[in-house]
Protein backbone atom coordinates (compact mmCIF):
# COMPACT_ATOMS: atom_id res chain seq x y z
CA UNK A 1 0.00 0.00 0.00
CA UNK A 2 2.95 2.13 0.07
CA UNK A 3 4.35 1.11 -2.88
CA UNK A 4 5.35 4.20 -4.23
CA UNK A 5 8.06 4.87 -1.22
CA UNK A 6 11.26 4.33 -2.80
CA UNK A 7 13.15 1.03 -1.79
CA UNK A 8 16.16 3.10 -0.29
CA UNK A 9 13.88 4.04 2.40
CA UNK A 10 13.07 1.05 3.43
CA UNK A 11 16.48 -0.17 4.61
CA UNK A 12 15.66 0.67 8.49
CA UNK A 13 12.48 -1.30 7.80
CA UNK A 14 14.56 -4.18 6.70
CA UNK A 15 17.06 -4.25 9.04
CA UNK A 16 14.21 -4.79 12.06
CA UNK A 17 12.72 -7.27 10.00
CA UNK A 18 15.84 -9.53 9.84
CA UNK A 19 16.08 -8.99 13.57
CA UNK A 20 12.92 -10.60 14.35
CA UNK A 21 13.09 -13.25 11.72
CA UNK A 22 16.23 -14.17 13.44
CA UNK A 23 14.67 -14.39 16.83
CA UNK A 24 11.78 -16.50 15.09
CA UNK A 25 13.95 -18.86 13.84
CA UNK A 26 17.16 -18.45 15.65
CA UNK A 27 16.11 -20.96 18.35
CA UNK A 28 15.09 -23.69 15.45
CA UNK A 29 18.03 -23.59 13.67
CA UNK A 30 20.07 -23.96 17.20
CA UNK A 31 17.86 -26.85 17.41
CA UNK A 32 18.74 -28.68 13.99
CA UNK A 33 22.25 -28.11 14.92
CA UNK A 34 22.22 -29.85 17.86
CA UNK A 35 20.24 -32.71 16.90
CA UNK A 36 22.99 -33.62 14.52
CA UNK A 37 25.66 -32.69 16.97
CA UNK A 38 27.92 -35.65 18.91
CA UNK A 39 26.89 -35.77 22.62
CA UNK A 40 30.93 -34.82 23.13
CA UNK A 41 30.47 -31.75 20.98
CA UNK A 42 27.49 -30.46 22.13
CA UNK A 43 29.34 -29.87 25.37
CA UNK A 44 31.99 -27.74 24.01
CA UNK A 45 29.56 -26.10 21.16
CA UNK A 46 26.12 -25.97 22.74
CA UNK A 47 24.86 -23.52 20.59
CA UNK A 48 26.87 -23.06 17.07
CA UNK A 49 27.06 -25.12 13.44
CA UNK A 50 27.77 -29.01 14.17
CA UNK A 51 31.21 -29.91 13.68
CA UNK A 52 30.48 -33.47 13.86
CA UNK A 53 27.74 -35.08 12.33
CA UNK A 54 25.28 -38.18 13.96
CA UNK A 55 22.62 -38.92 12.71
CA UNK A 56 22.43 -41.63 14.59
CA UNK A 57 20.93 -39.51 16.58
CA UNK A 58 17.41 -39.52 15.16
CA UNK A 59 17.79 -43.64 15.59
CA UNK A 60 18.32 -43.43 18.78
CA UNK A 61 15.27 -40.67 19.60
CA UNK A 62 13.17 -42.31 17.39
CA UNK A 63 14.12 -46.34 19.54
CA UNK A 64 14.23 -44.76 22.73
CA UNK A 65 11.23 -42.19 22.69
CA UNK A 66 9.10 -44.84 21.27
CA UNK A 67 8.49 -43.22 18.14
CA UNK A 68 6.67 -46.32 16.53
CA UNK A 69 4.42 -46.20 18.40
CA UNK A 70 3.30 -42.63 19.59
CA UNK A 71 3.67 -41.22 16.00
CA UNK A 72 0.93 -44.18 15.08
CA UNK A 73 -1.51 -42.90 17.86
CA UNK A 74 -0.87 -39.32 17.19
CA UNK A 75 -1.83 -40.33 13.48
CA UNK A 76 -4.64 -42.30 14.74
CA UNK A 77 -5.71 -39.55 16.48
CA UNK A 78 -5.51 -36.46 13.90
CA UNK A 79 -7.14 -39.11 11.18
CA UNK A 80 -10.71 -39.61 13.59
CA UNK A 81 -10.64 -36.60 14.54
CA UNK A 82 -10.25 -34.94 11.49
CA UNK A 83 -12.78 -37.17 9.26
CA UNK A 84 -15.14 -37.54 12.30
CA UNK A 85 -15.13 -33.49 12.52
CA UNK A 86 -15.46 -33.26 9.17
CA UNK A 87 -18.56 -35.65 8.50
CA UNK A 88 -20.13 -33.88 11.64
CA UNK A 89 -19.51 -30.67 11.24
CA UNK A 90 -20.26 -30.68 7.92
CA UNK A 91 -23.71 -32.22 7.83
CA UNK A 92 -24.55 -29.14 10.80
CA UNK A 93 -23.28 -26.63 8.86
CA UNK A 94 -25.10 -27.50 6.24
CA UNK A 95 -28.03 -28.35 7.70
CA UNK A 96 -27.59 -24.46 9.35
CA UNK A 97 -26.44 -22.83 5.76
CA UNK A 98 -29.16 -24.35 3.77
CA UNK A 99 -32.13 -26.38 5.38
CA UNK A 100 -33.60 -23.53 7.76
CA UNK A 101 -33.73 -25.55 10.32
CA UNK A 102 -36.07 -23.86 13.18
CA UNK A 103 -34.52 -22.61 15.88
CA UNK A 104 -31.04 -22.33 14.09
CA UNK A 105 -30.35 -19.10 15.67
CA UNK A 106 -30.68 -20.57 19.25
CA UNK A 107 -28.05 -23.25 18.46
CA UNK A 108 -25.57 -20.80 16.61
CA UNK A 109 -25.79 -18.99 19.99
CA UNK A 110 -25.48 -21.88 21.92
CA UNK A 111 -22.55 -22.83 20.11
CA UNK A 112 -20.55 -19.27 20.67
CA UNK A 113 -21.10 -19.53 23.94
CA UNK A 114 -19.96 -23.24 24.04
CA UNK A 115 -16.83 -22.30 22.38
CA UNK A 116 -16.14 -20.00 24.71
CA UNK A 117 -16.70 -21.88 28.17
CA UNK A 118 -13.42 -22.82 29.08
CA UNK A 119 -12.04 -26.86 29.65
CA UNK A 120 -11.31 -25.76 33.25
CA UNK A 121 -15.02 -25.51 33.80
CA UNK A 122 -16.18 -28.86 33.24
CA UNK A 123 -12.53 -30.49 33.19
CA UNK A 124 -13.18 -32.51 36.62
CA UNK A 125 -17.00 -33.84 35.76
CA UNK A 126 -15.89 -34.87 32.20
CA UNK A 127 -12.50 -36.20 33.74
CA UNK A 128 -14.88 -38.81 35.85
CA UNK A 129 -17.18 -39.05 33.06
CA UNK A 130 -14.35 -40.14 30.75
CA UNK A 131 -13.26 -42.67 33.48
CA UNK A 132 -16.97 -43.94 34.26
CA UNK A 133 -17.38 -44.54 30.85
CA UNK A 134 -14.12 -46.57 30.13
CA UNK A 135 -12.86 -43.97 28.05
CA UNK A 136 -10.15 -42.36 29.47
CA UNK A 137 -6.81 -43.63 28.02
CA UNK A 138 -8.07 -44.74 25.27
CA UNK A 139 -7.50 -43.20 21.84
CA UNK A 140 -11.17 -43.07 20.72
CA UNK A 141 -11.73 -41.06 24.34
CA UNK A 142 -9.39 -38.51 23.00
CA UNK A 143 -11.07 -38.64 19.70
CA UNK A 144 -14.44 -37.54 20.53
CA UNK A 145 -12.94 -34.75 23.20
CA UNK A 146 -11.21 -33.32 19.90
CA UNK A 147 -13.95 -33.29 17.49
CA UNK A 148 -16.37 -31.97 20.82
CA UNK A 149 -13.52 -29.14 21.39
CA UNK A 150 -13.03 -28.21 17.89
CA UNK A 151 -16.58 -28.19 16.51
CA UNK A 152 -17.79 -24.69 16.85
CA UNK A 153 -14.97 -23.19 15.05
CA UNK A 154 -15.32 -26.25 12.15
CA UNK A 155 -18.79 -25.43 11.99
CA UNK A 156 -19.18 -22.13 11.56
CA UNK A 157 -16.23 -21.91 9.03
CA UNK A 158 -17.90 -24.63 7.02
CA UNK A 159 -21.12 -22.44 6.65
CA UNK A 160 -19.40 -19.64 5.79
CA UNK A 161 -18.06 -21.48 3.06
CA UNK A 162 -21.60 -23.21 2.33
CA UNK A 163 -24.14 -19.93 2.13
CA UNK A 164 -21.95 -18.47 -0.80
CA UNK A 165 -22.97 -21.26 -2.85
CA UNK A 166 -25.64 -20.22 -5.38
CA UNK A 167 -28.57 -22.39 -4.71
CA UNK A 168 -29.31 -22.73 -8.13
CA UNK A 169 -26.97 -25.12 -8.72
CA UNK A 170 -28.74 -27.44 -5.19
CA UNK A 171 -31.49 -27.01 -7.14
CA UNK A 172 -30.56 -28.05 -10.23
CA UNK A 173 -29.40 -31.04 -8.50
CA UNK A 174 -32.82 -31.59 -6.87
CA UNK A 175 -34.82 -31.34 -10.09
CA UNK A 176 -32.50 -34.00 -11.29
CA UNK A 177 -33.49 -36.44 -8.50
CA UNK A 178 -31.58 -36.14 -5.92
CA UNK A 179 -31.91 -36.26 -2.06
CA UNK A 180 -30.71 -33.86 0.66
CA UNK A 181 -27.39 -36.75 1.23
CA UNK A 182 -26.98 -36.48 -2.78
CA UNK A 183 -27.17 -32.69 -3.12
CA UNK A 184 -24.54 -32.72 -0.11
CA UNK A 185 -21.87 -34.98 -1.13
CA UNK A 186 -22.49 -34.51 -5.30
CA UNK A 187 -23.07 -30.39 -5.17
CA UNK A 188 -21.86 -28.79 -2.04
CA UNK A 189 -18.71 -30.70 -1.25
CA UNK A 190 -17.11 -30.54 -4.31
CA UNK A 191 -17.82 -26.68 -4.55
CA UNK A 192 -16.91 -26.58 -0.40
CA UNK A 193 -14.02 -28.57 -0.36
CA UNK A 194 -11.50 -25.55 0.40
CA UNK A 195 -13.73 -24.80 3.68
CA UNK A 196 -13.10 -28.54 4.49
CA UNK A 197 -9.60 -28.68 3.37
CA UNK A 198 -8.67 -25.44 5.78
CA UNK A 199 -10.76 -27.15 8.95
CA UNK A 200 -8.99 -30.34 8.22
CA UNK A 201 -5.31 -28.30 8.20
CA UNK A 202 -6.31 -26.36 11.24
CA UNK A 203 -7.86 -29.02 13.22
CA UNK A 204 -5.25 -31.78 12.30
CA UNK A 205 -2.34 -29.69 13.60
CA UNK A 206 -4.00 -28.93 16.98
CA UNK A 207 -4.59 -32.64 17.57
CA UNK A 208 -0.54 -33.60 16.46
CA UNK A 209 0.09 -30.41 18.65
CA UNK A 210 -2.12 -30.91 21.22
CA UNK A 211 -0.83 -31.19 24.77
CA UNK A 212 -3.15 -30.51 27.84
CA UNK A 213 -5.77 -32.64 27.34
CA UNK A 214 -3.74 -35.90 26.84
CA UNK A 215 -1.56 -35.43 29.81
CA UNK A 216 -4.63 -35.27 31.73
CA UNK A 217 -7.11 -38.07 29.68
CA UNK A 218 -3.77 -40.41 29.14
CA UNK A 219 -1.56 -42.18 31.84
CA UNK A 220 -0.52 -45.35 29.64
CA UNK A 221 2.46 -44.79 28.09
CA UNK A 222 1.46 -46.71 25.30
CA UNK A 223 -1.11 -44.64 24.14
CA UNK A 224 0.39 -41.50 24.38
CA UNK A 225 0.44 -39.32 21.46
CA UNK A 226 3.78 -37.10 20.58
CA UNK A 227 3.65 -34.47 22.06
CA UNK A 228 2.69 -35.71 25.87
CA UNK A 229 5.30 -38.69 25.04
CA UNK A 230 8.23 -35.74 24.00
CA UNK A 231 7.05 -33.87 26.87
CA UNK A 232 7.57 -37.00 29.53
CA UNK A 233 10.76 -38.04 27.10
CA UNK A 234 12.70 -34.44 27.84
CA UNK A 235 11.86 -35.02 31.37
CA UNK A 236 13.20 -38.47 31.06
CA UNK A 237 16.24 -37.83 28.79
CA UNK A 238 16.74 -34.12 29.45
CA UNK A 239 20.22 -34.14 29.99
CA UNK A 240 20.89 -35.22 26.46
CA UNK A 241 20.04 -32.38 23.91
CA UNK A 242 20.94 -34.62 21.22
CA UNK A 243 18.42 -36.78 21.67
CA UNK A 244 16.04 -34.63 22.63
CA UNK A 245 16.92 -32.20 19.39
CA UNK A 246 16.90 -35.17 17.34
CA UNK A 247 12.88 -35.85 18.41
CA UNK A 248 11.87 -32.68 18.25
CA UNK A 249 12.88 -32.13 14.53
CA UNK A 250 11.44 -35.29 13.52
CA UNK A 251 8.24 -34.16 15.46
CA UNK A 252 8.12 -30.88 13.97
CA UNK A 253 8.93 -32.08 10.34
CA UNK A 254 6.09 -32.90 9.08
CA UNK A 255 3.98 -29.91 10.29
CA UNK A 256 6.94 -27.56 8.63
CA UNK A 257 6.31 -29.48 5.52
CA UNK A 258 2.55 -29.40 5.35
CA UNK A 259 2.40 -25.73 6.62
CA UNK A 260 4.98 -24.51 4.16
CA UNK A 261 3.04 -26.67 1.52
CA UNK A 262 -0.02 -24.87 2.45
CA UNK A 263 0.49 -22.00 4.35
CA UNK A 264 -1.81 -19.64 2.65
CA UNK A 265 -5.07 -22.03 3.39
CA UNK A 266 -2.99 -22.76 7.23
CA UNK A 267 -2.76 -18.59 7.80
CA UNK A 268 -6.03 -17.91 6.84
CA UNK A 269 -7.75 -20.80 8.88
CA UNK A 270 -5.93 -20.23 12.08
CA UNK A 271 -7.01 -16.68 11.72
CA UNK A 272 -10.44 -16.95 11.44
CA UNK A 273 -10.40 -19.84 14.31
CA UNK A 274 -9.33 -17.05 16.38
CA UNK A 275 -11.65 -18.17 19.16
CA UNK A 276 -9.47 -21.64 19.27
CA UNK A 277 -7.19 -21.50 22.47
CA UNK B 1 -32.96 -43.60 -13.58
CA UNK B 2 -33.24 -40.23 -11.61
CA UNK B 3 -35.55 -39.16 -14.07
CA UNK B 4 -37.68 -42.08 -13.52
CA UNK B 5 -38.03 -41.25 -9.79
CA UNK B 6 -38.51 -37.59 -10.16
CA UNK B 7 -41.81 -38.74 -12.33
CA UNK B 8 -42.92 -41.07 -10.03
CA UNK B 9 -42.67 -39.12 -6.51
CA UNK B 10 -44.76 -35.86 -7.27
CA UNK B 11 -47.42 -38.12 -8.58
CA UNK B 12 -47.22 -40.40 -5.41
CA UNK B 13 -47.58 -37.87 -3.68
CA UNK B 14 -50.63 -36.30 -5.26
CA UNK B 15 -52.20 -39.27 -4.36
CA UNK B 16 -51.42 -40.30 -0.79
CA UNK B 17 -53.70 -38.42 1.76
CA UNK B 18 -53.68 -34.66 2.40
CA UNK B 19 -52.34 -35.65 5.98
CA UNK B 20 -49.61 -38.45 4.91
CA UNK B 21 -47.98 -35.27 2.78
CA UNK B 22 -48.48 -32.71 5.40
CA UNK B 23 -46.95 -35.00 7.86
CA UNK B 24 -43.97 -35.72 4.99
CA UNK B 25 -43.13 -32.23 4.33
CA UNK B 26 -43.03 -31.72 8.15
CA UNK B 27 -40.36 -34.23 8.27
CA UNK B 28 -39.03 -33.46 5.60
CA UNK B 29 -38.73 -29.53 6.68
CA UNK B 30 -38.61 -29.57 10.59
CA UNK B 31 -36.79 -33.16 11.27
CA UNK B 32 -34.52 -33.78 8.52
CA UNK B 33 -32.68 -30.50 8.72
CA UNK B 34 -31.74 -31.07 12.47
CA UNK B 35 -31.11 -34.94 11.85
CA UNK B 36 -28.18 -33.22 10.48
CA UNK B 37 -27.21 -31.61 13.30
CA UNK B 38 -28.01 -33.72 15.74
CA UNK B 39 -25.14 -35.81 16.19
CA UNK B 40 -22.84 -32.79 16.74
CA UNK B 41 -25.38 -31.66 19.05
CA UNK B 42 -25.07 -34.81 20.65
CA UNK B 43 -21.29 -34.69 21.13
CA UNK B 44 -21.17 -30.94 22.41
CA UNK B 45 -23.84 -32.30 24.94
CA UNK B 46 -22.43 -35.07 26.38
CA UNK B 47 -18.53 -33.59 26.20
CA UNK B 48 -19.18 -29.98 27.70
CA UNK B 49 -22.69 -29.18 28.24
CA UNK B 50 -23.84 -32.44 31.28
CA UNK B 51 -20.06 -31.60 32.67
CA UNK B 52 -20.60 -28.18 33.00
CA UNK B 53 -24.01 -28.53 34.85
CA UNK B 54 -22.47 -31.11 37.24
CA UNK B 55 -19.44 -28.91 38.01
CA UNK B 56 -22.32 -26.24 38.64
CA UNK B 57 -23.07 -28.89 41.88
CA UNK B 58 -19.52 -30.35 42.63
CA UNK B 59 -18.21 -26.68 43.06
CA UNK B 60 -20.62 -27.01 46.19
CA UNK B 61 -19.51 -30.13 47.28
CA UNK B 62 -16.83 -31.82 49.43
CA UNK B 63 -15.39 -34.47 46.68
CA UNK B 64 -12.10 -36.47 46.17
CA UNK B 65 -13.94 -37.55 42.69
CA UNK B 66 -14.31 -41.09 44.00
CA UNK B 67 -17.62 -42.11 46.08
CA UNK B 68 -20.35 -39.55 47.37
CA UNK B 69 -19.58 -35.86 47.17
CA UNK B 70 -20.81 -34.42 49.98
CA UNK B 71 -22.58 -30.83 49.80
CA UNK B 72 -20.94 -28.41 51.56
CA UNK B 73 -22.72 -25.18 50.71
CA UNK B 74 -20.76 -22.16 49.45
CA UNK B 75 -17.96 -23.00 51.82
CA UNK B 76 -15.26 -23.77 48.75
CA UNK B 77 -15.50 -20.36 47.84
CA UNK B 78 -14.95 -18.96 51.25
CA UNK B 79 -12.27 -21.12 51.23
CA UNK B 80 -11.09 -19.60 48.36
CA UNK B 81 -11.23 -16.13 49.60
CA UNK B 82 -8.45 -16.86 52.13
CA UNK B 83 -6.59 -19.60 50.02
CA UNK B 84 -2.75 -17.58 49.83
CA UNK B 85 -1.95 -20.08 47.01
CA UNK B 86 -4.96 -18.78 45.32
CA UNK B 87 -4.85 -15.45 45.29
CA UNK B 88 -0.87 -15.62 44.70
CA UNK B 89 -1.62 -17.38 40.91
CA UNK B 90 -4.58 -15.21 40.29
CA UNK B 91 -2.03 -12.39 41.06
CA UNK B 92 -0.09 -14.54 38.45
CA UNK B 93 -2.78 -14.30 35.59
CA UNK B 94 -2.87 -10.67 36.42
CA UNK B 95 0.37 -10.38 35.48
CA UNK B 96 0.33 -12.57 32.80
CA UNK B 97 -2.41 -10.44 31.34
CA UNK B 98 -0.52 -7.19 31.72
CA UNK B 99 2.40 -8.90 30.18
CA UNK B 100 0.76 -10.14 26.92
CA UNK B 101 -1.48 -7.11 26.50
CA UNK B 102 1.24 -4.95 26.03
CA UNK B 103 4.27 -6.65 24.51
CA UNK B 104 3.07 -9.05 21.93
CA UNK B 105 0.41 -6.30 20.66
CA UNK B 106 3.27 -3.44 20.77
CA UNK B 107 5.71 -6.33 18.95
CA UNK B 108 3.05 -6.84 16.28
CA UNK B 109 1.90 -3.65 15.92
CA UNK B 110 5.48 -2.61 15.14
CA UNK B 111 6.40 -5.55 13.09
CA UNK B 112 3.16 -5.33 10.89
CA UNK B 113 3.48 -1.29 10.53
CA UNK B 114 7.55 -1.90 9.45
CA UNK B 115 6.48 -4.82 7.37
CA UNK B 116 3.49 -3.39 5.34
CA UNK B 117 5.70 -0.85 3.12
CA UNK B 118 7.76 -3.70 2.34
CA UNK B 119 7.38 -5.52 -1.03
CA UNK B 120 10.33 -7.78 -1.43
CA UNK B 121 10.81 -10.40 0.36
CA UNK B 122 7.35 -9.74 2.56
CA UNK B 123 6.02 -13.02 2.26
CA UNK B 124 9.11 -14.85 3.45
CA UNK B 125 9.66 -12.40 6.61
CA UNK B 126 5.45 -12.93 7.52
CA UNK B 127 6.10 -17.31 6.79
CA UNK B 128 9.19 -16.93 9.20
CA UNK B 129 7.50 -14.92 11.90
CA UNK B 130 4.22 -17.05 11.63
CA UNK B 131 6.23 -20.38 12.16
CA UNK B 132 7.02 -20.45 15.31
CA UNK B 133 3.10 -20.66 16.47
CA UNK B 134 1.90 -23.96 14.42
CA UNK B 135 4.93 -25.40 16.62
CA UNK B 136 3.64 -27.62 19.63
CA UNK B 137 3.98 -26.12 23.10
CA UNK B 138 6.19 -28.98 24.66
CA UNK B 139 9.21 -28.61 21.82
CA UNK B 140 9.13 -24.65 22.56
CA UNK B 141 9.42 -24.98 25.67
CA UNK B 142 11.99 -27.37 25.76
CA UNK B 143 14.11 -25.35 23.26
CA UNK B 144 13.89 -22.20 25.66
CA UNK B 145 14.55 -24.19 28.25
CA UNK B 146 17.74 -25.39 26.96
CA UNK B 147 18.65 -21.86 25.93
CA UNK B 148 17.72 -20.27 29.15
CA UNK B 149 20.48 -22.76 30.58
CA UNK B 150 22.71 -21.13 32.74
CA UNK B 151 25.29 -23.64 32.35
CA UNK B 152 24.46 -24.19 28.92
CA UNK B 153 22.45 -21.90 27.37
CA UNK B 154 22.44 -18.40 25.47
CA UNK B 155 23.73 -16.59 29.00
CA UNK B 156 26.67 -19.01 29.72
CA UNK B 157 28.11 -18.60 25.84
CA UNK B 158 27.91 -14.51 26.78
CA UNK B 159 29.51 -15.38 30.34
CA UNK B 160 32.42 -16.85 28.28
CA UNK B 161 32.85 -14.51 25.59
CA UNK B 162 33.46 -11.48 28.40
CA UNK B 163 29.25 -10.69 28.73
CA UNK B 164 28.68 -11.93 32.57
CA UNK B 165 25.49 -11.59 34.30
CA UNK B 166 22.99 -13.61 32.15
CA UNK B 167 23.99 -16.81 32.97
CA UNK B 168 21.43 -17.04 35.28
CA UNK B 169 18.85 -20.00 35.85
CA UNK B 170 15.60 -18.01 34.62
CA UNK B 171 13.02 -20.36 35.48
CA UNK B 172 14.61 -21.64 38.60
CA UNK B 173 13.94 -18.39 40.20
CA UNK B 174 11.27 -16.61 42.47
CA UNK B 175 11.94 -13.39 40.66
CA UNK B 176 12.15 -14.18 36.96
CA UNK B 177 10.40 -17.95 36.61
CA UNK B 178 6.94 -15.96 36.00
CA UNK B 179 8.05 -13.52 33.41
CA UNK B 180 10.58 -15.91 31.36
CA UNK B 181 7.75 -18.21 30.97
CA UNK B 182 5.54 -15.40 29.40
CA UNK B 183 9.18 -14.71 27.27
CA UNK B 184 8.72 -17.80 25.69
CA UNK B 185 4.78 -18.16 25.19
CA UNK B 186 5.05 -14.66 23.71
CA UNK B 187 8.13 -16.11 21.65
CA UNK B 188 5.20 -18.19 19.88
CA UNK B 189 2.42 -16.02 20.21
CA UNK B 190 3.06 -13.06 19.00
CA UNK B 191 4.03 -13.71 15.19
CA UNK B 192 0.28 -14.94 14.61
CA UNK B 193 -1.08 -11.68 16.12
CA UNK B 194 1.28 -9.68 13.52
CA UNK B 195 -0.02 -11.48 10.61
CA UNK B 196 -3.83 -10.55 11.76
CA UNK B 197 -2.77 -7.03 12.30
CA UNK B 198 -0.85 -7.18 8.71
CA UNK B 199 -4.10 -8.74 7.23
CA UNK B 200 -6.08 -5.82 8.80
CA UNK B 201 -4.02 -3.10 7.96
CA UNK B 202 -3.84 -4.02 4.04
CA UNK B 203 -8.41 -3.64 4.39
CA UNK B 204 -7.39 0.28 5.11
CA UNK B 205 -8.25 2.06 2.17
CA UNK B 206 -4.98 3.90 0.41
CA UNK B 207 -7.29 7.12 0.23
CA UNK B 208 -7.28 7.68 3.90
CA UNK B 209 -3.11 7.71 4.10
CA UNK B 210 -3.26 10.06 0.55
CA UNK B 211 -5.47 11.88 2.85
CA UNK B 212 -3.48 11.97 6.00
CA UNK B 213 -0.80 13.25 4.14
CA UNK B 214 -2.30 16.20 2.09
CA UNK B 215 -3.26 17.12 6.51
CA UNK B 216 0.30 16.88 6.90
CA UNK B 217 0.15 13.89 8.89
CA UNK B 218 3.67 12.32 10.05
CA UNK B 219 4.67 8.58 9.93
CA UNK B 220 2.99 8.79 13.92
CA UNK B 221 0.42 10.71 13.63
CA UNK B 222 -1.02 8.76 10.07
CA UNK B 223 -0.27 5.50 12.57
CA UNK B 224 -2.45 6.74 15.38
CA UNK B 225 -4.93 8.63 13.23
CA UNK B 226 -5.77 5.68 10.24
CA UNK B 227 -3.70 2.40 11.04
CA UNK B 228 -4.89 1.90 14.69
CA UNK B 229 -8.66 3.26 13.54
CA UNK B 230 -8.56 1.18 10.66
CA UNK B 231 -7.55 -2.07 12.64
CA UNK B 232 -9.78 -1.63 15.68
CA UNK B 233 -12.17 -4.02 15.65
CA UNK B 234 -9.38 -6.80 14.93
CA UNK B 235 -7.01 -5.06 17.45
CA UNK B 236 -10.49 -4.94 20.57
CA UNK B 237 -11.66 -8.74 19.30
CA UNK B 238 -7.55 -9.67 20.08
CA UNK B 239 -7.37 -7.62 23.19
CA UNK B 240 -10.26 -9.71 24.45
CA UNK B 241 -9.42 -12.81 23.80
CA UNK B 242 -5.97 -12.64 24.87
CA UNK B 243 -7.09 -11.11 28.07
CA UNK B 244 -9.31 -14.56 28.57
CA UNK B 245 -6.12 -16.97 27.69
CA UNK B 246 -4.53 -15.17 30.30
CA UNK B 247 -7.26 -16.75 32.65
CA UNK B 248 -6.98 -19.92 31.60
CA UNK B 249 -3.03 -20.28 30.64
CA UNK B 250 -1.60 -23.85 31.53
CA UNK B 251 0.51 -25.49 28.74
CA UNK B 252 3.86 -23.46 29.11
CA UNK B 253 3.34 -22.79 33.09
CA UNK B 254 2.91 -26.46 33.36
CA UNK B 255 6.06 -27.64 31.12
CA UNK B 256 8.56 -24.82 31.84
CA UNK B 257 8.00 -25.12 35.62
CA UNK B 258 4.53 -26.83 36.86
CA UNK B 259 4.11 -23.74 39.11
CA UNK B 260 7.36 -23.73 40.39
CA UNK B 261 9.56 -22.87 42.95
CA UNK B 262 7.39 -22.64 45.84
CA UNK B 263 4.41 -21.42 43.79
CA UNK B 264 6.16 -17.94 42.25
CA UNK B 265 4.82 -18.94 38.85
CA UNK B 266 1.35 -21.00 39.86
CA UNK B 267 -1.15 -19.22 37.62
CA UNK B 268 -5.04 -20.98 38.60
CA UNK B 269 -4.41 -23.52 35.69
CA UNK B 270 -1.67 -25.37 37.30
CA UNK B 271 -3.11 -24.81 40.77
CA UNK B 272 -6.65 -26.62 40.12
CA UNK B 273 -4.75 -29.70 38.10
CA UNK B 274 -2.47 -30.22 41.50
CA UNK B 275 -5.98 -29.63 43.45
CA UNK B 276 -7.55 -32.62 40.79
CA UNK B 277 -4.84 -34.75 40.19
CA UNK B 278 -2.39 -34.57 43.51
CA UNK B 279 -5.19 -33.42 46.13
CA UNK B 280 -7.62 -35.01 45.14
CA UNK B 281 -9.58 -32.12 46.01
CA UNK B 282 -12.40 -32.47 43.08
CA UNK B 283 -15.02 -30.69 44.70
CA UNK B 284 -12.58 -27.56 45.58
CA UNK B 285 -11.23 -27.60 41.83
CA UNK B 286 -14.72 -27.43 40.47
CA UNK B 287 -15.35 -24.09 42.61
CA UNK B 288 -11.78 -22.67 41.15
CA UNK B 289 -12.51 -23.78 37.85
CA UNK B 290 -15.84 -21.65 38.23
CA UNK B 291 -14.19 -18.51 39.26
CA UNK B 292 -12.24 -18.98 36.30
CA UNK B 293 -14.70 -19.30 33.93
CA UNK B 294 -16.70 -16.29 35.69
CA UNK B 295 -13.17 -14.18 35.23
CA UNK B 296 -13.30 -15.14 31.68
CA UNK B 297 -16.89 -14.49 31.58
CA UNK B 298 -16.26 -11.07 33.10
CA UNK B 299 -13.97 -10.43 30.18
CA UNK B 300 -16.63 -10.97 27.47
CA UNK B 301 -19.52 -8.62 29.79
CA UNK B 302 -16.30 -6.01 29.83
CA UNK B 303 -16.17 -5.64 25.89
CA UNK B 304 -20.20 -6.26 25.23
CA UNK B 305 -20.69 -3.92 27.79
CA UNK B 306 -18.11 -0.80 25.69
CA UNK B 307 -19.77 -2.44 22.48
CA UNK B 308 -23.15 -1.35 23.52
CA UNK B 309 -22.04 2.31 24.48
CA UNK B 310 -20.63 2.64 21.46
CA UNK B 311 -17.16 1.76 20.65
CA UNK B 312 -17.05 0.35 17.76
CA UNK B 313 -15.32 -2.79 18.37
Amino acid sequence: MFGQRRESSLVPNYVILILLVAFALGPLVVLAFNSLKTAQELVVNPLGFPNSFRPLNFADAWRQGGFQTTAMNSVFLVVTTVALELLLAGLAAYSLARLNPPGHNAFMLYMLVGSTLPIWLFLVPLFYLWSQLGLRNTLYGLTILYVAFNAPFATFLLRAFMVQIPRDFEDAARVDGANEIGVFTRVVLPLTWPGFLTVGLVVGLGVWNEFQTALIFTSDPDLFPVALSYYKFTSRFGRDWTLTSAAAVMMIAPVLVLFLALQRRFIAGLSQGGLKG
Amino acid sequence: MALQRELVQPVGGVMASAATGARRRFFRRKVVPWLFILPLLALHFVVVIVPSLQALYYALTDWSGIGQAEFIGFANFRNIMQDHTYRSALVNNLQWMLFFLTVPFAMALIAAQILAPVQRGSMFIRTALFIPYVLPSVINANIWMNLLSPRMGVGAQLDKAGIPGLDIAFLGRPDTALITIAFVDNWHFWGFLMVLFLTAMQGISQDLYDAAKIDGANRVKEFLHVTIPGILPTLAFMMMLVAIWSFLVFDYVWILTQGGPANASEVLGSYLYKQVFNRFEAGYASAIGLTMSLFAGFIIGLFALLRKRGWEI
